[in-house]
């Protein structure tokens, strides 16, 4: 019955994180978007938790609380307060309509689940679902990143990319704390890089809207 | 147990950590590019060490082996010579005023830390250590792209960022997917991510779940090596950087994104149910090499027009050791080698023509070999190499590869031959144009460090005519490890 329970309660974060990836799909205000960033970086949250919980990994806490306090408040703080310091907060320019990227969302989903649940047939079931929901995560992050044009946008989606990966190496049982470590740490640093290029972005040309970039494609005249 | 190998592995790795932060505060360009050169020369010193030293016993995150021996010394040898260079490059953009101090420290910093990243990746012997070392490399590398902060920079840089992110993302995931094949059979924890250990056991893990990994690694690392349809951050990242980076990325972080592909292969290889990672990679490097060599002719700049090449060349080693055997092997350790040493230079060349023309647009560049002599001789006997003519190194080692693609596959030699004819068509058609005809632009001398780009030339030269047999034997033991 324990065992019926854990099974469970870790789908439904897992799952639970796959939805709040598709709502990022369809956001079209950057306010909106970094709050349901925050609600995703959450979910990973009570996941990982939940996954040292049924581990018995204390270490993973610490997983769970990076992922709550850094991505769930400071980080989409952060990016809120740039946003308002460039006054970008009008709609988000998508490349392709919401409709058609849902549509894609939705086969993304289910070529990870065909690719990783064939694939991982020896695995025992609680890992091989969380690495499928995982996948998806993953692709989904790509796809956000794919359709949108604001740099802002775009981080936000290699974020919840990144979330993804935290899933996977949670799920992957025993999985040593470098790793998890590293990659909270790798997020660090990855967006002090990017708040870096946001303001120089800013500097010279007065926007963070990439296409302004794409006037600059090297040696193609 | 010999503690000396310690004293040298730390050396590798601990020099540069240190340097780096002590550049990150220390004022002053002659101070600190000298500065830089001495923790250059150390690194490799020590790098060097470790060949004669008796090898320590691997632990659960550092080893040394045969094959990533040799990736270490070349990639702190190309450090060394490219921090001279970089010495005398940033004299120049420093009295241009194209750099700040401040920003000086800040590229120095950076370029120690890079060196840091490449060295531990390849003496990493746990998967998730090596791709935490990769993933420094690349952040610096963005950081070093972006330096100059024009519109064209930060556009390369982001581009970079963004494609070099997402290829370390899914390197990560088929990362997780490879602890996970190993988990049932070596136990959870640790030794579950040692190079060593997996080597050992991998015949037993789960095929399918390694197939899995392994697409997700070669195309994960492979956007790192720049592989054709992963490519697109390359040209702009070598273009808009300051010329040593481009230098540095073309000779040495693009082989430390092989080394990591070619680990992984060897790990599939050794289980005898797992998919043979040969074809695919065959398949990614002989695309790059056409792709690479019909873009060669639409270059207008002359560092994105290398950087090509290097795509080209990148493509011709990925597939010689797609096709493995002893002498394909062989053919692309030699030519990774030759590449390596033959890039930087012209880098090295290149980076001092645009100085001193103040334009890297081909078509304003002409007639070198009257107004500089040196520089333009350098760069055409570096484009003599790279092109691949006799006598040279580069000759030799696509020689070899062409020659065990005819034993083997000889349907496949047919586009690998005609790939590397365009590319050598129109490397000397921009060729003629840069060296010779009217002069134009500056022709005021150039204070160049002419000592690192002659080394590496001659280095070229000397293995076209004559490989030493001691390197002969080593390079076949390694080609015979890779199976």
């Amino acid at each position: 019955m324990a065992g019926h329970l854990a099974f469970d309660v870790s789908h439904l974060f897992a799952g639970g994180l796959v939805l709040v990836s598709f709502m990022l799909l369809y956001q079209d205000r950057l306010y909106a978007l970094l709050n349901v960033f925050a609600l995703h970086a959450v979910v990973l949250a009570f996941s990982v938790a939940w996954q040292a919980f049924i581990q018995d990994a204390p270490h993973l806490y610490v997983t769970a609380g990076i992922a709550l306090v850094l991505k769930g408040i400071i980080i989409p703080g952060a990016l809120h307060r740039i946003v308002q310091r460039l006054e970008i907060h009008r709609q988000i320019e998508t490349v392709v309509g919401i409709g058609p990227t849902m549509l894609a969302g939705m086969a993304l989903v289910a070529l990870s689940t065909v690719v990783m649940l064939r694939v991982t047939a020896e695995a025992d079931p609680l890992a091989r679902e969380d690495l499928a929901f995982a996948l998806s995560v993953v692709l989904l992050g790509l796809l956000v990143m794919v359709t949108r044009r604001n740099a802002v946008s775009q981080v936000v989606g290699f974020m919840s990319l990144e979330n993804g990966l935290v899933l996977a190496a949670t799920a992957a049982k025993g999985m040593p704390l470098v790793v998890e470590i590293s990659v909270a740490f790798s997020i660090l640093i990855a967006f002090i890089v990017i708040g870096i290029f946001l303001f120089r972005i800013r500097e010279r040309f007065d926007t963070v809207d990439l296409q302004a970039l794409d006037r600059f494609r090297g040696d193609r005249q | 147990m010999n503690g000396l190998a310690y004293y040298a592995v730390a050396a590798v790795l601990g020099v540069p950590l240190v340097s780096a932060a002590v550049l990150a505060v220390l004022p002053g360009y002659r101070l600190t590019a000298r500065l830089n050169l001495l923790a250059a020369l150390i690194t490799m010193l020590a790098s060097a060490s470790l060949f004669f030293l008796p090898r320590p016993e691997p632990g659960q995150y550092l080893f040394i082996d045969d094959l990533n021996i040799v990736f270490i010394v070349l990639s702190t040898f190309v450090a060394f010579t490219t921090s001279v260079f970089s010495a005398s490059y940033i004299a120049h953009e420093l009295e241009t005023g194209k750099l700040t101090p401040t920003y000086l420290r800040f590229y120095h910093a950076m370029y120690q830390l890079l060196m840091f990243g490449m060295n531990l990746a390849l003496l990493a012997n746990n998967i998730g250590l090596m791709w935490v070392a990769i993933e420094l490399a690349t952040l610096t590398t963005v950081l070093m792209v972006g330096i100059y902060r024009t519109a064209e920079a930060l556009e390369a840089a982001w581009k970079y960022f963004i494609l070099g992110s997402v290829g370390i993302a899914l390197a990560l995931f088929g990362t997780i997917l490879v602890y996970m094949a190993a988990r049932p059979i070596v136990g959870e924890g640790t030794d579950a991510m040692v190079w060593t250990v997996l080597m050992g056991r991998v015949a037993t893990f789960d095929p399918a779940l390694l197939n899995l990994a392994f697409v997700f690694l070669l195309l994960g690392y492979g956007t790192k090596v720049g592989l054709a349809p992963l490519h697109a951050w390359l040209p702009d990242a070598h273009a808009e950087g300051p010329t040593p980076i481009s230098a540095v990325l073309s000779g040495l972080l693009l082989n430390v994104a092989l080394y990591a592909v070619l680990r992984f292969k060897l790990l599939l290889a050794a289980n005898p149910s797992a998919l043979a990672p040969g074809p695919l990679m065959m398949i990614m490097g002989l695309g790059s090499v056409i792709f690479a060599g019909f873009m060669l002719y639409r270059r207008r700049d002359i560092k994105r027009m290398f950087a090509y090449s290097s795509i080209e060349h990148m493509g011709v080693v990925a597939f010689a050791f797609g096709l493995g055997g002893p002498l394909a092997n062989f053919a692309g350790l030699l030519h990774m080698v030759m590449h390596s040493l033959t890039k930087s230079a012209i880098f090295f060349t290149v980076g001092h023509i645009t100085q001193v023309k103040g334009t890297q647009k081909i078509a304003d560049i002409r007639g070198l070999t009257v107004t500089h002599p040196l520089l333009g001789w350098g760069l055409v006997l570096g484009v003599v190499a790279i092109a691949g003519l006799p006598p040279l190194g580069i000759f030799m080692s696509e020689f070899l590869v062409v020659s065990s693609t005819f034993a083997r596959q000889p349907l496949l030699a047919i586009p690998l031959v005609a790939g590397l004819l365009i590319a050598f068509g129109a490397l000397f058609l921009r060729l003629n144009g840069l060296a010779f005809g009217e002069p134009t632009g500056s022709t005021q001398p150039v204070k160049a460090s002419y000592i690192p780009m002659y080394v590496h030339l001659a280095l070229v030269f000397t293995a076209g005519i004559y490989l030493p047999p001691m390197l002969v034997l080593w390079f076949q033991h390694i080609a015979g490890l890779l199976g």
